[in-house]
């Protein structure tokens, strides 16, 4: 682009750009490569893969909502095994940054996964999904519990070994997402990626029951930036020194600066991308434009900008 | 996979043509080269609301023809249903605007080498992509049969100019306000034995492909089917447009219709369980 200092880390993970994909909005990266080529991203974050393979709900997935929508997949994969046969060769092979996502349903799963992924070449970090709420159980979100949150994120502490960084994903859905993020840090997290979609429900006024098949989903798209930006401020303002993988709802350069100056190190572009597949490319270029003309030197510098004290 | 959508553009395409047809709108847009890229089957996704609408997702709508005027000029034409917002919105465009249009997209109808008999059945705007894959048929020397239905006579989708792509039309109408009274799936299982039909391609409700699905497999037809799913992203991202489809391994697999369709085998749809997850799904 120009010799504007982009790059950023996440823990001790270095990335050319701050730019990412939101995880389960990129499908296997195969989809989106027909319109930009992946290495342009600042990482690829994968779809939460999980042990075996998995078929997912029942649909209608999907309904639109005011500035967003919600969706409730359930998971839909190949499972570790093929996911580390075709998809991460592949991701490597056209030179992409790999940020790989898991997700289990047990803290043995997250034990076992970050094993297999542990000695796997091409990846940069790992996001622990520990916030998905499609899932058959809602008492199976870690996240919204510290005490399972802990778990599950010293679970892959143990086993993952090396340098290989852990970003646990949080979910907004909780009283004191600072507290929960506090927890998870101290399990061994070396950053945080805020937010996971907020659990909603359409009714269908015709047939008069929820809309999606799976009843609840979850809400992601612009209608849920201001919760993002105030998570990524509060957690920011708790734990300065921590990184995050900042996302919800961001379409364009100004919304990236958002979460940025909330305290985001890197922005995940995930809803956008279904409405218009170069999103992540053109919120890269308004950022990169907008970060130079709000006269910042490097990307790192707006980092938390808004937290400043008055002067 | 890796081969689809791989000519899809974006472009801002004007509209140089919006009128009312029945129930319908029949738009044209000026989209340059993407034109040349279209095979029958393949759909687009236009961006609705205009700038900074709440409605965030694309809306998918089947190609009804496309011109390629060659020097990278070339129109598409649309049939659009105006029943929900987005779609509304899209017929309510005036011609000299512009739609943020991604095409083409998804798979095409499956041409055969040999000149063979074929019947194309469409049910109301399901009719649209089924005229420009009768005039690729004819061109390969093919018979074109076709059966176009719907509820009522507004919503049967049949210009001029698409009856004279056909060697024979007929249609239904559940009213019976123009020709036959009653559905497609009535009036098929004869033309197929009259005309000794070899294969059947399809567009409409998924209800009436189930039922084409069903008399192809007792006459021991082939069918290829365009399905018709919500989609959030038409591009195979989203994974919210699954249905359950059968593989050549026996496997039955919760495939999208984006990318792995629209255009589907007919026999290998688990119609039956659509809208839900098979016993015996893989990942199930």
């Amino acid at each position: 682009m120009s010799d504007f200092d982009f790059h950023t880390h996440l823990g001790a993970a270095r990335f050319n750009n701050p730019i990412f994909t939101a995880s389960g909005c990129a499908g296997s990266g195969k989809e989106l490569s027909q319109f930009f080529p992946l290495e342009n991203l600042g990482a690829v974050v994968t779809k939460s893969i999980m042990l075996k393979p998995r078929s997912g709900r029942a649909t209608p997935r999907m309904a639109e909502t005011p500035s967003g929508m919600l969706n409730s997949i359930g998971l839909q994969g190949p499972g570790i095994d093929l996911f580390l046969e075709n998809d991460i060769p592949w991701l490597v092979s056209q030179g992409a940054t790999t940020v790989v996502s898991i997700a289990g349903e047990t803290v043995e799963d997250y034990a076992i996964l970050a094993r297999r992924l542990r000695a796997v070449p091409g990846i940069s970090a790992l996001e622990v999904n520990i916030s998905c709420p499609n899932v058959e159980n809602r008492g199976q979100v870690f996240a919204c519990d510290p005490v399972t949150a802990r778990a599950a994120i010293e679970s892959v502490r143990r086993n993952i070994g090396g340098e290989l960084p852990i970003i646990a994903k949080l979910s907004p859905d909780v009283t004191d997402i600072a507290t929960i993020a506090e927890e998870v840090v101290s399990a061994g997290a070396d950053g945080l990626a805020l937010i996971n979609t907020v659990l909603g429900m359409v009714i269908d006024t015709n047939t008069m029951r929820p809309k999606l098949a799976g009843k609840t989903g979850g809400l992601s798209g612009p209608a849920i930036r201001p919760i993002a930006v105030r998570a990524i401020y509060q957690v920011h303002a708790r734990l300065p020194h921590v990184s995050i993988l900042g996302m919800g709802g961001v379409a364009t350069g100004q919304d990236a600066l958002q979460l940025v100056l909330a305290g985001a190190s890197a922005v995940s572009i995930g809803t956008a991308t279904f409405g218009n597949p170069f999103a992540a490319m053109s919120v890269q270029s308004e950022l990169h434009d907008l970060l130079i003309a709000k006269g910042f030197s490097s990307f790192k510098e707006a980092v938390g900008y808004a937290h400043r004290s008055e002067v | 996979m890796s081969s689809i959508n791989r000519s899809a553009s974006n472009v801002y395409a004007e509209i140089t043509s919006n009128r009312k047809a029945g129930a319908y709108h029949h738009i044209a847009l000026s989209v340059g080269e993407m034109a040349a890229h279209v095979r029958p089957g393949n759909f687009v996704a236009i961006s609705v609301g205009g700038e900074g609408s709440s409605m965030v997702l694309r809306r998918a709508f089947a190609i009804y023809r496309s011109v390629d005027l060659g020097n990278g000029q070339g129109q598409i034409e649309l049939v659009v249903a105006p029943h929900g917002q987005g779609s509304t919105w899209v017929a309510s465009q005036p011609v000299g605007a512009k739609l943020n249009v991604i095409g083409p997209l998804g798979t095409a109808f499956g041409i055969p080498t040999e000149p063979v008999r074929a019947l194309l059945v469409g049910g109301g705007y399901g009719s649209a992509p089924l005229f420009g894959l009768s005039e690729v048929l004819k061109a390969r020397g093919c018979r074109v049969d076709m059966v176009l239905g719907a509820s009522t006579a507004m919503k049967i989708y049949a210009p001029l100019e698409g009856k004279r792509s056909v060697n024979a039309l007929t249609i239904t109408t559940e009213d019976g306000s123009t020709g036959i009274q009653g559905r497609v799936s009535d009036v098929i299982p004869d033309i197929i034995d009259t005309n000794n039909i070899d294969i059947i391609y399809s567009c409409g409700p998924m209800g009436m492909l189930q039922a084409i699905t069903d008399i192809a497999r007792a006459k021991e037809v082939m069918h290829q089917c365009a399905v018709e799913e919500s989609m959030a992203c038409g591009i195979g991202v989203c994974m919210t447009c699954v249905l359950p489809v059968r593989g050549e391994d026996g496997v039955i697999r919760m495939l999208r219709s984006c990318i792995d369709g629209p255009v589907m085998d007919g026999a290998d749809v688990i119609w039956e369980s659509k809208r839900t997850i098979p016993e015996g799904t893989w990942g199930a």
